[in-house]
């Protein structure tokens, strides 16, 4: 048994990926953390102070881990479904009645309800333990725009099953746009921006119109949420994340009492 | 027994009264956090509420509500944030303890030393990702996502909400118009939250838990997350139904309940009821009033808070950052002042010009 084993982690194949032995020794655990490119997220060594629950409440990390979860299950519901009104409707039910193991579009939707909680509650946290004191205050930043765009991807995927509480449910959160001062059509100060009596800003060119692309929601909402949903968001997620993650680093590993 | 207990929930619904108790609820715990955050008491809390949710669920209409798909997050989100509002407080009074007794705080003490990445930390995650990923599993197979009737849009649901997460501002809707709830003051929270580096310059309290280092901070952001944000959100999901009317959780959920809503502008409030005249013709002095009250509140509030209750405050942060600071605040203020004033005086709008899709 011994001797297999041995094999096995001598031999060219396991060597060419794993450049060290079983982390148990200070040297191997050092070559795990930096080897591994996963792994080197993290500093070789922390303070014991950063990694304990009752401190981070590890919300960063499981919202980053839902976040991907939801790019695995998004990828999957992708192959179903496409965005058009006609077939909407019918490719997410069918989800349920004819794809095995229907279940990838609970995890999808629950766990994009999970995400927002815990990023509000990660947000709660950094400033409880007022970690956006210098010198994370730019950091502090990156993570308010990652909320916002959290929000907007849960906002713009609650369209796609093109059902009454998807459709309704972006209508009265899309009424507000018609209201932005000198923007929305109805907002204060757009009558202001004519010109000879001609009004530049109403209902066909407001920035509801550009939101929705029309008056209403209807198949071109559909494709442009689609569109910033399952690639837009996303891409501009991950790379603030990547920012995110690499700015803890730099500004000295998780806060801690100095 | 069980009636009186329904109907005693009901009538703590009721807006005012549900604003009243909350924020009550929130001094206390702030004022008397060494008491009330010991654990013992947290642990009553905790069964108190789980006594209660048993004894609610069979209720039909209580039941209706809180098991719809969509609502089962916000059941989490509500013991999660009364679990880590508790956690943080309880370490803050016990570092608040240390520090005065010249001790490290908590984390300090953790913070001496430094451990390997592998194994502590990669196991603490990889733990927390099994268990996480069970549980999202379990909730998956046993609750499945809603789908309703196709979309039409010529039939409009009542209620119809947003997604949960905004429907904190779809209340604001109740009692400021779009252009505010829906624009200003998102704006304002973003624009708020990218702030707080820059505004708070107390250089204590980081890295670690504490109330008394930053009594101010700590409170003002409690209140905006917990009441305007969180409470808010709870009180749109399971509080409004049918036509945005107020329901009491064990209420049913009746589309023919009416709430007279006739809401009057402070220049009515003004000319007619207390001057006993005709409200003026020109838009700009007919709403004097109103443009003078804001007026007053928003540039005469900041520097006569600055010399008075924030006086270190102010000389602490300079000009800029504590008039910054000041305006956030008077908004924030804004909102459960314009609520509480719509529910006791029917008060619709301080500034009414419609006439340019003006109102405040
Ligand atoms: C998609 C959203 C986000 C992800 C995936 C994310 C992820 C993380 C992770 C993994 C950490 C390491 C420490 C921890 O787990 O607590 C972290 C730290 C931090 N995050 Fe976020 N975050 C997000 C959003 C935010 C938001 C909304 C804010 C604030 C408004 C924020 C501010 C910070 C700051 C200041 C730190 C450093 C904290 C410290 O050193 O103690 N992040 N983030």
């Amino acid at each position: 048994m011994d001797k297999l084993l041995k094999y096995i982690t001598g031999s060219q194949l396991w060597r060419s990926v794993f450049r060290h032995g079983y982390p148990d020794t200070p040297r191997n655990r050092t070559l795990a953390v930096l080897s591994n490119v996963v792994l080197h997220l993290h500093p070789v060594k922390v303070r014991r102070s950063g990694i304990r629950l009752s401190y981070t409440w590890c919300m960063g990390g499981l919202t980053f881990f839902l976040f991907l979860i939801e790019t695995i299950t998004g990828l999957l519901l992708m192959f179903y479904y496409r965005p058009t009104a006609e077939l909407a409707y019918q490719d997410i039910f069918a989800l349920r009645e004819h794809v095995p193991i229907g279940v990838m579009r609970e995890v999808h939707r629950w766990a994009a309800h999970l995400m927002v909680i815990t990023v509000w509650l990660h947000m709660y946290r950094v400033f409880l333990t007022g970690s956006y004191k210098p010198p994370r205050e730019f950091n502090w930043n990156v993570g308010v725009i990652l909320l916002v765009i959290t929000l907007l991807l849960s906002f713009t995927g609650y369209l796609l099953p093109w059902d009454q509480l998807a459709v309704w449910a972006i209508t009265v959160g899309t009424n507000m746009a018609r209201a932005t001062p000198f923007l929305g059509h109805e907002g204060p100060g757009a009558a202001l921006i004519s010109l000879g009596g001609l009004d530049f800003v109403h209902a066909g060119s407001d920035v509801r119109f550009g939101l929705l692309a029309g008056r209403f929601v209807g198949e071109a909402a559909l494709l442009r949420f689609y569109v910033l949903h399952c690639l837009g968001f996303p891409l501009v997620a991950a790379c603030l994340m990547a920012l995110h993650f690499w700015r803890v680093r730099k500004d000295g590993g998780i806060s801690g009492p100095l | 027994m069980g009636q009186l207990i329904k109907d005693l929930a009901d009538w703590f619904s009721e807006p005012t009264r549900y604003t009243l108790l909350t924020t009550g609820l929130l001094a206390a715990v702030l004022i008397f956090r060494k008491k009330l955050t010991h654990p013992y008491v947290f642990m009553g809390v905790m069964v108190g509420m789980a006594g209660f949710f048993l004894f609610a669920w069979p209720d039909k209409n209580f039941n209706k509500i809180i098991t719809k798909p969509d609502n089962v997050p916000i059941v989490i989100l509500i013991v999660s944030v009364l679990y880590f509002t508790w956690l943080a407080l309880r370490r803050g009074v016990l570092n608040d303890e240390r520090t005065k007794r010249g001790e490290p705080t908590l984390e300090g003490e953790l913070a001496k030393k430094k451990v390997f990445t592998w194994p502590d930390l990669v196991y603490t995650e990889l733990i927390c990702i099994v268990l996480f990923t069970a549980a999202l599993m379990v909730w998956s197979i046993s609750i499945q996502a809603p789908i309703e009737e196709p979309a039409s849009l010529a039939r409009t649901p009542n209620p119809s909400k947003a997604p949960w997460y905004f429907l904190g501002l779809q209340e604001l809707l109740v009692y400021f118009d779009p252009w505010i709830a829906g624009v200003l003051l998102p704006s304002f929270i973003v624009v708020g939250l990218c702030a707080i580096p820059y505004l708070d310059t107390n250089p204590k309290g980081n890295g670690y838990y504490t109330f008394e280092e930053r009594p101010f901070a700590i409170s003002f952001f409690m209140a905006g997350f917990l009441l305007l944000w969180v409470s808010l959100v709870i009180m749109g999901t399971f509080l409004r139904g049918p036509n945005w009317s107020f329901f009491g959780p064990f209420e049913y959920w009746d589309p023919h309940k009416l709430e007279p809503m006739v809401n009057v502008d402070l220049s009515v409030l003004f000319w007619v009821d207390i001057l006993g005249t005709e409200r003026p013709l020109s838009p700009l002095v007919r709403e004097l009033p109103g443009i003078v009250l804001l007026l007053g509140y928003f540039v005469i509030l900041p520097p006569l808070l600055g010399m008075t209750l924030f006086k270190k405050m102010a000389k602490e942060m300079g000009p800029i950052r504590f008039n910054i600071l000041m305006h956030l605040f008077l908004w924030t203020a804004l909102v459960p002042i314009k609520m509480v004033l719509r529910w006791t005086m029917s008060l619709k709008y301080f500034i009414g010009i419609p006439e340019w899709f003006f109102n405040v």
